[in-house]
């Protein structure tokens, strides 16, 4: 019978190719929309990824990783004074406005690092030498910085090189290292120097100290020695893991989850900004979008097969395998829309990663809960048919 | 026993009964717009014959025509259909039932437009639960007894009203029904068509074991009927009987044998 059921859907070409399309286009907004909206998100949290200590200990009211409330400097003595913590370093971080050698100014993400040990540093360098980091005056720059910061990127020779000088504050930073990083919210690109020449680039302030990053002593976990520094104090001690990780206390077993600054700053966004209306909103127009179209559609096929339909019944064939033959036929267009639906986002993705804008991130949960909306989609297109077929009496078939 | 009935004599020394339904009452709407569209009807068919609903439009005969098919619940009275009475069954049952026992041939034939004629034929196999490759072999097999073993792979609408015709025939005997309930079988052929169909409809009726009840308001082909039940505002009026005329032409334009 499931194969009757995808030829007699099959065989109403427009019909067919009206589902599929509307179920296309409701998953590839609901994947696109969803992605770009993890993308962005991940972009917040972006400081997290590229200066990648285990702990951030920052001012108490701060409540997410792009949020500054300056430090005291002998904070980083506290934290290093709590028995929990292997090693607590300073970190600066901040926008800052760079000068090109043309006059231009763009906007950069400082980050100033310690400079005996580097805690903090860019994970992959692409070119240089990270230690040179210590000579005077030096700055690492990340990939988007090229495009950014040359004076005519199109123009390989005049693209930004080792060697090359721009000014900060009035002030020369020396490229020294090229690295790989995550983009910033704010779509500058990160600028990695020491912390002392981060507070020279930076116009001075009472108190700069954009956080201390810290790491648990031996035998110690991230929760744990983030909750003694707390303790012991009274600043913010945020662990960092990706989005939503728990992590498992190895000492008692239980999974526990402290403070995650990942989290706490998408979150923030999530609480604070516009963004998850807007992108949601987009979202449910998908959803809307398919189901207008899928069941209107789908109601119209079973409609103009009705009298075949219920020649079917009067024939003896039973409700139960009816349904499941229009169940069949929604969740086919339905799979069939996805696919493509999925296609298209991959390659929409594919588009965003080769040039590194918009932000997207698919985690697998995105396309796996598309593929449930949609399937709610074809369950309630299949649902209308059903309940439509189900009050048609097979004796109207012998009506002409 | 049925007064319009007692005037006919029976169509054979010992007929086997089919169909017989006795008191049947059916009405549509409610209050002031309640229509009595059934009124008292009995009504019986005999395995071998053919038997003709016969009567003007809007006497009855599509609904009591549902009624003996198990599609369509009544107001009142008793259906049995070879010894089951049908409104002891449950939706289940009769569904079933339907399945098993009644082939039917649709005044607009009813035929699926996107399959070829032999999946359309093959459906009632289907149905039952045959595999789908036997069912089409099957159905193949029944599209030749028609004269049309040739065509199984095109679409309905490449066929012409007669044959279309034709193949709601074949499938409405592929699975061997004892019963055949046609809705006006002709109304949409020609007279040449017409003919060769209802042929085809003297043919099954002679198959042993089977009856075909003809719900027709087209007097060309009374002929073939071995009685008539003339309908008229919702009642049985009169219940003839006549030899059944068979062209001389079809025993050599077809040669069908529809029992297996």
């Amino acid at each position: 019978m499931f194969s009757l059921a995808l030829k007699m859907l099959f065989g109403d070409t427009a019909k067919y190719l009206m589902l599929v399309a509307g179920l296309f286009f409701a998953t590839f907004l609901i994947v696109q929309q969803a992605s770009v909206f993890c993308g962005l998100m991940r972009w917040t949290t972006a400081t997290l990824k590229n200066v990648a200590a285990p702990i951030y200990v920052v001012e108490e009211q701060v409540e997410q990783v792009n949020e500054t409330n300056p430090m005291r400097d002998t904070d980083v003595a506290r934290v290093r004074s709590v028995s929990a913590v292997r090693w607590a370093m300073p970190l600066y971080s901040g926008i800052q406005r760079v000068r090109l050698a043309d006059g231009s100014f763009k906007t950069v993400q400082l980050v100033g690092i310690d400079a005996a040990s580097l805690a903090g540093a860019p994970q992959r360098m692409v070119e240089g030498n990270l230690k040179d980091l210590r000579l005077p005056n030096t700055v690492v720059i990340d990939e988007l910085a090229i495009e950014r910061l040359s004076v005519d990127f199109k123009d390989p020779a005049k693209r930004i090189k080792i060697g090359d000088s721009f000014e900060i504050n009035d002030i020369e930073a020396r490229v020294v290292g090229i690295c790989q990083a995550m983009r910033s919210f704010t779509g500058g690109p990160y600028i990695w120097t020491t912390y002392e020449r981060a507070l020279q680039y930076t116009p001075p302030q009472r108190k700069m100290l954009s956080a201390v990053i810290a790491a648990p002593g031996k035998g110690m976990t991230m929760d744990q020695a983030a909750a003694a520094i707390e303790k012991e104090t009274g600043l913010r001690a945020y662990v960092n893991r990706d989005f939503g990780k728990n992590e498992r206390d190895v000492t008692t077993g239980k999974t526990t989850r402290y403070g995650d600054f990942n989290t706490a700053t998408v979150w923030w966004y999530v609480k604070n900004t516009g963004i998850p209306i807007s992108f949601g909103t987009t979202v449910v127009i998908g959803f809307i979008v398919g189901v207008a179209i899928a069941c209107q559609t789908f109601y119209a096929f079973v409609l103009d097969n009705l009298k075949h339909l219920g020649a079917l019944k009067a024939m003896g064939m039973s409700n139960f395998r009816l349904s499941l033959m229009l169940i069949f036929q929604a969740f086919t267009v339905g799979i069939i829309g996805f696919g493509l639906g999925l296609l298209a986002s991959a390659a929409f993705a594919m588009g965003a990663l080769k040039n590194g804008q918009p932000p997207l991130y698919m985690p697998w949960q995105i396309p796996v809960a598309a593929f449930a909306v949609i399937q709610v989609i074809c369950m309630l297109a299949a649902l209308m048919g059903i309940i439509r077929l189900s009050l048609y009496e097979p004796a109207m078939v012998f009506r002409a | 026993m049925n007064p319009q009935w007692s005037s006919v004599p029976d169509p054979s020394p010992s007929p086997k009964l089919v169909i017989d339904a006795s008191g049947i009452e059916k009405s549509f709407g409610d209050g002031s717009s309640r229509i009595h569209v059934l009124k008292n009807v009995n009504f019986q068919a005999y395995i071998g014959e053919i038997m003709m609903l016969v009567g003007p439009s809007g006497c009855g005969k599509t609904t009591l025509l549902s009624a003996i098919a198990g599609t369509m619940g009544v107001d009142g009275g008793d259906i049995i259909v070879f010894d089951n009475e049908l409104g002891k069954m449950s939706g289940a049952a009769l569904t079933r039932f339907r399945a098993k026992n009644i082939g039917f041939i649709f005044q607009q034939f009813n035929l699926i437009p996107t399959l070829t004629v032999a999946e359309n034929v093959s459906v009632p196999l289907l149905i039952q639960g045959l595999a789908g490759g036997k069912a089409l072999k099957r159905s193949r097999e029944a599209l030749e007894k028609v004269g049309l073993g040739q065509r199984w792979k095109e679409r309905p609408n490449k066929l012409s009203g007669g044959e279309q015709q034709r193949v709601a025939i074949a499938r409405a005997l592929v699975h061997d029904p004892p019963l055949v309930i046609c809705d006006e079988p002709t109304a949409a052929l020609d007279a040449k068509n017409g003919e060769i169909v209802l042929d085809l409809f003297s043919q099954v009726a002679r198959s042993p074991g089977r009856a075909v009840i003809i719900v027709t308001h087209d007097n060309r082909i009374f002929s073939y009927a071995d009685r008539i039940s003339h309908m008229d505002d919702g009642e049985i009026v009169e219940v003839t009987k006549q030899s059944r005329t068979t062209p001389p032409h079809f025993e050599h334009e077809h040669t069908i044998a529809l029992t297996p």
